[in-house]
């Protein structure tokens, strides 16, 4: 079935019809029934009890961007998973953190990521930051349905833009509505105090370092605050998903990297558990 | 309306089988060959857009020689079968042997459905396994056929040649500069025995690195890194050069 090659076993005709790179609307033409966007639920009281994934930030610096997330899913008030993964790789220069009904999210990454691959084959080159950040914002679109009965998916997309050599960022409403973000930017349930967080700590001029330092703290500030958000688990030594992207492309901090930061950020809060303090004035 | 002419079917396929090789033997050809760490190709295109060998899926890739349109269409074909397989079965679900078949069925019912004309083309598809010895390797000739080919292998006009000149030199565990030396060797060759100089613009290069890290193995082999693979030769020569002679003062 996966083919529909029917009975002489050859290629049907849509998949040698030249035209679109595009997967998603060869998966539109071909077999409509697997787009995520394209099923109708019927319709619900109230909210429905399934994982949603909480805060995802993204901190921009001279040579890249860094893109992190905490590791908690909650269901109503239950804590439905202590150690989701919430920050994927959409390609070789951009990544994705998704805020949100978990089960979707991870789906409609699944389809991006398959997207941006499908027209590099097909192309011979990438898509440019832009252009991808279009892509995520019509699948968004399409899901708005689905928002609308409580099952929104909200991504945060960040990336190194190889023509204009930066890292940028762009954040998303659940019509799809695309915007792009100076320096820092926050999505999910606790973004009130992650940004928050983000806007005392960042400067233009932060190191890689320094900027994955800020939003681990950030993290930790959006975790002391909201119920949804998972701080370090320094028992079950579960820390948040840290990526960086720059010219290199995309990296995902190692375990024991991640570890080492959240862990002094953790000690210094030991001593101060309002984290750093800005000048008043 | 006239009665048409009666043609054999024998008479039928047999100029069907001789119009679509002609036409795949007026291309140059492209060569596939395992090494150590892959699997490696090469094909004789001087265009930097329109290329002959491409990536298929995480460790499969793609060869043809023919027409453009026509494997162009195919290629195309082949990654949105792979990318719906993958999509909605699993990545390691998507195989070379599959898109083999589809290919074959897909060439095969063209080839003898009298309605279209057969497709000029020659594929092959390719996949690094873990070890050598799960690499798998797969020659589509135009008709529909598929066949499962082992070392060197090479599709196009003059393949013939090309391929027992790489027979008889192609080892196992060939490094990717040996490999690709030994490529570029064969391809430059003619008809009639002579050589040419294949230069590193006129090659499109690529590999299945089985060594990469990133799930997907397909790399191709451009500029600078191409040069330094195809000058190792001279340079060693240069070097062996400069060794027998030291070697014949110490004999002395």
């Amino acid at each position: 079935m996966e083919a529909n090659t029917r009975s002489t076993g050859r290629l049907p005709a849509a998949f040698l019809t030249p035209g679109s790179s595009s997967f998603m609307d060869f998966l539109g033409e071909h077999a409509p029934e697997l787009l995520p966007g394209n099923r109708t639920l019927p319709p619900v009281q109230g909210a429905l009890e399934i994982p949603h994934g909480t805060t995802i930030v993204a901190a921009a610096f001279p040579g890249g961007v860094v893109l992190a997330g905490d590791r908690r899913a909650t269901m109503g008030n239950v804590i439905a998973q202590r150690d989701i993964e919430k920050v994927f790789p959409a390609d070789e220069y951009s990544a994705v953190g998704i805020a949100g009904t978990a089960g979707l999210a991870v789906e409609m990454v699944k389809l991006f990521q398959l997207e941006l691959e499908h027209y590099e084959k097909i192309e011979g080159a990438a898509l440019s930051l832009e252009g991808k950040a279009n892509r995520l914002s019509t699948m968004i679109r399409g899901n708005l349905g689905m928002a609308m009965q409580g099952l929104a998916v909200v991504p945060l997309f960040a990336g190194y833009d190889t023509d204009r050599e930066k890292g940028r960022i762009f954040s998303y409403d659940v019509t799809g509505g695309r915007s792009e973000e100076q320096g820092f930017a926050a999505t999910g349930s606790g973004s009130v105090f992650a940004r928050g967080s983000l806007k005392k700590l960042y400067r233009k001029d932060l190191t890689e370092q320094q900027a994955i330092t800020a939003v681990v703290q950030s993290l930790y500030d959006a975790a002391d605050d909201d119920s949804a958000t998972g701080g370090p688990d320094i028992a079950r030594q579960i820390y948040p998903i840290v990526t960086v992207i720059t010219d290199e492309g995309f990296r995902r901090l190692t375990e024991a990297e991640a570890s080492e930061t959240a862990r002094a950020v953790h000690e210094r809060r030991l001593e101060e558990p309002d984290g750093p303090r800005a000048a008043l004035l | 309306m006239s009665t048409p002419f009666y043609v054999s079917p024998q008479q039928a396929m047999a100029d069907r089988a001789e119009y679509a090789r002609k036409g795949i033997a007026r291309g140059r050809s492209v060569v596939v060959l395992q090494y150590t760490d892959g699997i490696l190709f090469v094909a004789e295109n001087p265009s930097r857009a329109l290329h002959k060998v491409s990536e298929i899926y995480d460790r499969i890739a793609f060869a043809a020689v023919g027409k453009y349109n026509e494997f162009e269409n195919l290629r195309i074909g082949g990654v949105r079968y792979a990318d719906l397989r993958g999509y909605t079965y699993h990545r390691e679900d998507v195989t070379a042997r599959g898109l083999a078949n589809v290919y074959a069925q897909t060439l095969g019912t063209i080839f003898s459905s009298a309605a279209e004309k057969p497709y000029e083309v020659e594929l092959i598809v390719a996949e690094v396994g873990s070890a050598p010895e799960e690499d798998q390797i797969y020659r589509l000739p135009h008709d529909g056929s598929i066949v499962d080919e082992h070392g060197a292998v090479a599709v196009g006009g003059n393949s013939d040649q090309i391929g027992s000149y790489l027979d008889q030199r192609h080892r196992d565990e060939m490094t990717l500069g040996e490999a690709l030396r030994l490529a570029v060797e064969s391809l430059s060759r003619d008809n009639n025995g002579g050589e040419r100089q294949l230069t590193a613009e006129q090659l499109e290069v690529a590999v299945l690195d089985r060594t990469r890290p990133q799930q997907r193995k397909f790399r191709r082999v451009l500029g600078r890194q191409l040069t330094r693979l195809l000058s190792a030769e001279s340079s060693a020569e240069g070097a062996a050069e400069g060794a027998e002679p030291s070697e014949t003062e110490t004999e002395e």
